[in-house]
């Protein structure tokens, strides 16, 4: 018995905007003499939008009507309608995220897509996505080898460290092959201020040639650097992006080097250089004739597509099969995860927090009755309903019917299992399918990341 | 191929045979280097380390290993014996003595007894089916299923009333798996069930005790549902698997297909408490269909 839910993804990204609806099957991998043990089995990709130019209304604006018309069609085309989608995420990335209005547009957004699509941005989520999209994830995981994905987009490169199927380090560069945009003659028509002490180019100037050429290599020598192929110099913090706390830098050391993103469809073939008005095929050829494609490399499974993909199939997962709800209305959407040491510190760190948050804790593996019995106590001393508890260890629907027996009846409480959240992320929960929660885990709630130097003033 | 033709066939391929190498014991000598003897690291009345306390899961022998990173990543996944590497065509001495002490665990598991007093520690009362020992436990099942006079009356002293939910106790196959889970799944059980409304009852427990017997304490008792938890025959994995068998309207001659089966209950399976806070909500779900085992899953009710 398997059940099926449509998830939806949309990447806003510096210059491309796409859409996609996957679905995904929920499978009981347990035999039926065992209590359930639910998984996302296949993740199937069952429609994709062209890719479309970022609607921009200015230099400071996306146009949110556009991109709204563009998801109106484009679910119109795939043949769904918003009450049918289940999951999702909405992605705002690269440049567009620093847009004046880039948090409400894509609020409004993810309320037009459906009611458990998740808004999010910053760039560790978007290297996550990227690197699970590409195929990057399975890769190592199959193969065992450590590998460093590159998502190297219009206006930003997403770095991630994948160790044994794991993303263990993120990181993100504002390398991406449209920060100078040309016109027919090879004028510039644009070049943005990330680039401010590389080059000097104005609008309207055409640049020497050889140039273009020589910024794109050095472009290139900062993603080496990061990738551990060059002792890491100045250059990386210059153009390290500004949402990123510590510039992603890897020591030396033996890795399959893997990319995604617009600029990895220009790395295997030889584009007219005006191809796109852009530098993408010239950062594409420095790529590949630079360090980065000396050693192993590959083009991911997904290239262009990869970090909508992965919004649409890898954002969202799935609680442990156990788990315990009552009186809660879904979706719950940006809850703080608040995690404890102990269950004593949980008055202290909820004090912490403004909005309800969610409290984290490892728990106990196969814990006895009466150690459930006194953690529920202990909890109860520290709090009351609404309770919302989030376990790594397999034992949330014992813990919730614990503490429900000693609560009135018809009290929230909310207790899942098998979902490691760390502080400083955030959890969205979905109503239960097959009685298992769908979860997103969001590293960055995007306020945080726009309202930093000034930006995102609307609330 | 006829008679003859095989016959000369074998005779053909005789005589091409090399009379085998004789080997006089005075001219024999290894032809490899042999290891030195090495002294021992133990001395007399020294505890060698306890096999049994290793984690499998993270033992990895195998020499020479391309990727041992890798492999003990995936082992972690298997409770399989892989990765046990080999001494020329045998096991390592570790992995031998290893093996050899899970099966002795596992034996030790059916022939030993849950506690005299266990039952009455936890405010149970006890029953015994019709068999006197274990030897005729294990050599006539279709005693272990039923109930004499006497222990029958105790039945009907212990349990007056039809309940509703009879919860049933028994030893199986494994009491290291009755003393490692019942008790801590029966308590969530009993708690589930008190959360949705549902009296949990009076739990019993049965010595020699096999899943039928819970169809007897049925007919005993005309209750309406009864949930076994029961040792499982023991494997190599682990000795403490325990199992919840959950009947509906049970009676004797019941179809086994009639009965919801919860497997696999111990610390590296489903831990004991997390197992009986499902079992609650499945008992719950029974009882409104009334209808359990392979009819609940036709009525898609898990």
């Amino acid at each position: 018995m398997s059940e099926r839910l449509c998830s939806v993804g949309l990447d806003v990204g510096t210059t491309s905007t796409q859409l996609i609806v996957s679905e995904l099957t929920i499978e009981n991998r347990a035999s039926a003499f065992s209590v359930p043990q639910m998984e996302i089995g296949e993740r199937a990709v069952r429609y994709r939008s062209p890719v479309y130019f970022t609607p921009l209304l200015d230099e400071s604006h996306v146009d949110g009507q556009k991109i709204r018309e563009i998801v109106e069609s484009e679910y119109r085309k795939a043949g769904i309608s918003r009450e049918d989608v289940d999951t999702g995420a909405i992605i705002i990335t690269g440049e567009t995220s620093r847009k004046e209005n880039a948090r409400r547009v894509l609020e409004a957004l993810a309320d037009l897509a459906g009611d458990f699509v998740v808004a999010t941005a910053g760039p560790d989520l978007e290297s996550v996505l990227a690197a699970k999209g590409a195929g990057a994830t399975a890769y190592s995981l199959e193969t065992g080898k450590p590998v460093v994905h590159m998502d190297i987009g219009g206006g930003t490169s997403n770095l991630s460290l994948i160790e044994d199927g794991r993303v263990t380090a993120t990181g993100c560069l504002n390398v991406g092959g449209r920060l100078v945009k040309f016109d027919k003659t090879g004028a510039v028509t644009y070049r943005s201020a990330v680039l401010d002490g590389l080059c000097d180019w104005k609008p309207g100037q055409i640049p020497a040639p050889g140039e273009v050429e020589a910024l794109t290599r050095t472009l290139t020598q900062a993603l080496e650097m990061a990738a551990g192929l060059r002792p890491a110099g100045e250059l990386l913090e210059i153009l390290a992006t500004r949402e990123a706390g510590e510039a992603f830098c890897l020591p030396p050391g033996e890795r399959v080097i893997s990319f995604s993103g617009g600029v990895a469809d220009c790395m295997e073939q030889d584009l007219p250089p005006l191809q796109f008005g852009d530098m993408g095929p010239a950062l594409g050829r420095a790529i590949r004739e630079s360090r980065l494609c000396r050693g192993a490399y590959r083009l991911g499974a997904e290239t262009i597509r990869a970090t909508v993909i992965g919004a649409g199939c890898h954002s969202t997962q799935l609680s442990g099969s156990t788990v315990f709800c009552q009186n809660v209305a879904f979706p719950l959407k940006n809850l703080p995860v608040v995690p404890v040491a102990s269950p004593g510190d949980i008055r202290r760190e909820l004090g912490k927090q403004d909005a309800q948050g969610i409290v984290a804790m490892a728990g106990k593996p196969s814990p006895s009755y009466r150690e459930i019995v006194a953690l529920a106590e202990e909890i109860l001393a520290q709090t009351q309903p609404p309770l919302l508890l989030c376990l790594q260890e397999d034992m949330a629907k014992a813990l919730g019917q614990a503490l429900a027996a000693r609560l009135p009846p018809q009290a929230p409480i909310l207790c899942l299992d098998r979902v490691s959240a760390s502080a400083g992320s955030y959890l969205d929960i979905g109503a239960p399918v097959s009685n298992v929660l769908p979860v997103v885990v969001k590293t960055l709630v995007l306020a945080d990341n726009l309202t930093r130097n000034g930006k995102g003033t609307e609330q | 191929m006829n008679k003859q033709e095989l016959a000369a066939m074998v005779a053909q391929i005789l005589s091409t045979m090399d009379e085998p190498p004789m080997v006089k014991a005075t001219e024999y000598h290894a032809t490899n280097p042999q290891p030195e003897a090495r002294d021992t690291p133990y001395g007399d009345g020294d505890f060698v380390p306890d096999v049994t306390q290793l984690n499998l899961r993270k033992l990895y022998l195998t020499d020479h290993p391309e990727n041992p990173e890798k492999f003990r990543k995936m082992k972690e996944r298997t409770p399989a014996r892989l990765g046990c590497g080999r001494a020329g065509p045998r096991y390592k001495t570790l992995t031998m003595l290893r093996f050899r002490a899970d099966h002795a665990a596992a034996q030790d598991a059916v022939f030993s007894q849950v506690p005299e007093d266990f039952a009455e520690k936890h405010g149970m009362a006890e029953v015994r089916t019709c068999c006197h020992d274990k030897d005729e436990y294990l050599t006539r099942p279709d005693h272990g299923r039923c109930f004499d006079e006497e222990n029958q009356k105790k039945i009907r002293a212990a349990l007056p009333g039809a309940p509703r939910v009879q919860i049933v106790v028994g030893d199986g196959l494994s009491s290291a798996a009755i003393l490692a889970n019942a008790m801590d799944c029966m308590e969530a059980i009993r708690e589930g069930l008190k959360l949705r409304g549902i009296d949990p009852g009076t739990p019993i427990f049965v010595r020699y005790c096999r899943v039928g017997a819970g169809d007897a304490i049925g007919d005993i008792t005309g209750c309406e549902l009864v949930c076994m938890l029961v040792g499982e025959r023991p494997g190599l994995v682990t000795d403490k698997s325990m199992s919840a068998y959950i009947t509906y309207r049970p009676h004797t001659g019941v179809s086994e297909s009639a009965r919801t089966v919860v497997s696999n209950i111990h610390a590296q399976g489903t831990p004991a408490v997390e197992a009986g806070a499902h079992i609650a909500g499945l008992i719950e779900t029974i009882l409104n269909k009334q209808v359990s085992g392979v009819g609940l899953h036709l009525e898609g009710g898990v």
